[in-house]
């Protein structure tokens, strides 16, 4: 029985940000186009009501037996109430990922890599605020980007988008990957 | 019905999707062509997907007003020729349990997927196990059932294959036992090219060159040949007790025994024909963990952790098939043992024909009992370190 590695990404934010269309297009790209195991899951049923929504992967270079996440490795909030609600259970440090209009309080203690980036901003600009959810996917693919290819994430959001709107998606993914570049350290 | 047009089944290869899609393209690709069904969470995303897929396969669907009727679909689609399935949860569930009871005697081949919630009444929308005694006792009467437990989206999809190959091979109502958490789960799938997929086809009379005038709907095997209505034989479709012919005058006790006895033993004796099972780490073990479904997941995490964190020498088996129960494969399994472990996402069902089987082969059955939500890790790894210091 071997160990292997297990990587946890949780999403969350309100209903309508396209959380869990990001956590469908992480979890095709993983385990369809990237040679990893993974299992997705998402808010459902009274949590799921009221706005809240939340979308979980966890990635693994062997089988995944308990399929929920435990410890974030990364946690992305795109609402004050997620952050609020998922900080607590990350691991230490973890990478929080948050858009710092929608994010205004952070807690005062705790190791962690704060990355801010304006993804309703960076939407707006590309063409439409829908596309937050692609430009935070972008921000997130470059900090993983050590994990999977580029090419699997294009090849998993043309799957799961509306062929009208996927060369939208398609700049917004360009624009959150290009901000985290451009504003942080990270491997390319 | 219109053709089938098998090529717009599910492509070869890696998908990724979940349990609820891969139960309905299970479904299609067993060549299920009818679905009858009434929503009901956590089961719903199953009908939608059927109700999407079907056309585009040459099948029916019909949303129908209750679970009642719903299953009651599956009998004249299934004496009618189709394949068909219904899914629901477990308020549904008991709901079917009188169509259950009348296809265990009237050895009408259909599927049901009951995507368990907890109970009783409306109880809760999350995930359990509370439904498995209800799968083999729920129905009134004798006779026996098959019933399957899968863990993962690719069991959803195998074992609901498996699930149409069975009731055809027993002609016999076949039970998918999911649960809210394998049901909602995305996980990749993967589906092999079609012709490496074995399909199982009832046993028709011309199979057999019976004719129609000898041909006797209840009889000739212990697995009596299905003729389809409106090819020429005469079926009386009948839920009292029969003769073989489907007489029902001319009761006696003995006519009773062979009708209902037959049904009963078309499953049990074959046991070890239906039912899997999995197993790890059982050689030179001195606990075991017994498990199924979703439980297996956290089971075999459990084991693994508890044989390398503390050495303790504890064996794993994952129950694929719940029933029929396979009593007689599980003690040539399990060796001489001192403590027996059974997680399960109710306050302990399984566990009793656990304890049976191994009555004289452990000397403690302990129960980790979990409702609405799926067992982490720890939570069966202290339980394990609890009687295992």
């Amino acid at each position: 029985m071997i160990r292997h590695r297990r990587f946890e990404i949780r999403i969350a934010g309100y209903g309508g940000q396209g959380v869990v269309t990001i956590g469908k297009i992480l979890g095709t790209a993983f385990s369809v186009y990237g040679g990893w195991n993974s299992v997705n899951t998402q808010s459902y049923g009274p949590e799921s009501r009221g706005g809240a929504c939340r979308s979980e992967l966890v990635v693994a270079d062997g089988d995944i037996n308990y399929p929920y996440v435990r410890k974030a490795d990364v946690l992305v909030a795109l609402s004050q109430e997620a952050l609020d609600t998922y900080v607590a259970d990350i691991r230490d440090h973890a990478v929080l990922l948050i858009d710092p209009r929608a994010v205004t309080r952070l807690p005062g203690t705790g190791a962690f890599r704060l990355v801010r980036v304006p993804t309703v901003e960076i939407a707006r600009q590309t063409g439409d605020i829908k596309c937050q959810n692609t430009v935070a996917l972008g921000a997130l693919y470059a900090l993983i980007a050590d994990m999977i290819d580029e090419d699997a994430l294009l090849q998993a959001i043309e799957g799961n988008v509306l062929p009208a709107t996927l060369g939208l998606n398609r700049a917004a993914f360009e624009q959150g990957k290009r901000y985290v570049r451009s504003h942080f350290a990270v491997e390319k | 019905m219109s053709p089938d047009r098998s090529t717009d089944l599910l492509k070869p290869g890696v998908h990724y999707l979940q349990g609820a899609q891969a139960c309905a393209e299970g479904a299609l690709m067993a060549g299920c062509r009818v679905y009858a069904g009434y929503p009901i969470t956590p089961a719903t995303e199953i009908m939608e997907h059927a109700a999407h897929r079907l056309p585009r396969v040459g099948g029916r669907f019909i949303q129908m007003e209750d679970e009642i009727s719903s299953a009651s679909v599956l009998l004249g689609a299934s004496w009618a020729g189709a394949k068909a399935m219904t899914a629901t949860s477990s308020p549904g569930f008991s709901l079917m349990q009188e169509v259950i009871s009348f296809a265990i005697m009237t050895e009408t081949p259909l599927v049901i997927v009951d995507v368990q919630r907890p109970g009783p009444g409306q109880g809760y929308i999350s995930t359990s196990q509370e439904d498995v005694m209800q799968a083999r006792w729920g129905h009134h009467g004798e006779g026996s059932i098959i019933a399957l437990s899968p863990a993962s989206a690719q069991d959803m999809f195998d074992f609901t294959i498996e699930a149409f190959n069975l009731a055809e091979r027993w002609r016999t109502p076949v039970l998918v036992m999911a649960e809210e958490t394998v049901a909602h789960m995305r996980e990749r799938v993967v589906v092999p090219p079609a012709d490496a997929i074995p399909i199982v086809n009832r046993t028709t009379p011309q199979d057999l060159g019976i004719p129609p005038q000898s041909y006797l709907p209840y009889g000739h095997a212990q697995v009596p040949p299905m003729a389809v209505w409106g090819q020429g034989y005469n079926i009386n479709h009948v839920s009292l007790v029969h003769h073989a012919d489907g007489n029902v005058t001319r009761y006696n006790p003995a006519v009773h025994l062979e009708n209902v006895g037959r049904i009963h033993r078309k499953i049990e004796d074959n046991v070890d024909a239906i039912a899997r099972l999995e197993t790890r780490g059982l050689d030179g073990c001195r606990h075991v963990l017994i498990c199924y479904g979703s439980v297996s997941r956290t089971g075999i995490e459990a084991v693994r952790e508890a044989r390398e964190q503390r050495g303790i020498p504890i064996g794993f088996i994952r129950l694929n098939t719940l029933w029929p129960f396979p009593e007689r494969r599980l003690r040539d399994l399990v060796p001489e043992v001192d403590a027996v472990f059974v997680p399960e996402m109710n306050l302990g069902m399984m566990i009793h024909p656990v304890t049976e089987a191994l009555r004289d082969r452990c000397r403690r059955v302990v129960p980790i009992p979990s409702l609405g939500s799926l067992h982490s890790p720890g939570a069966i790894l202290a339980r394990i370190y609890e009687e295992i210091p």
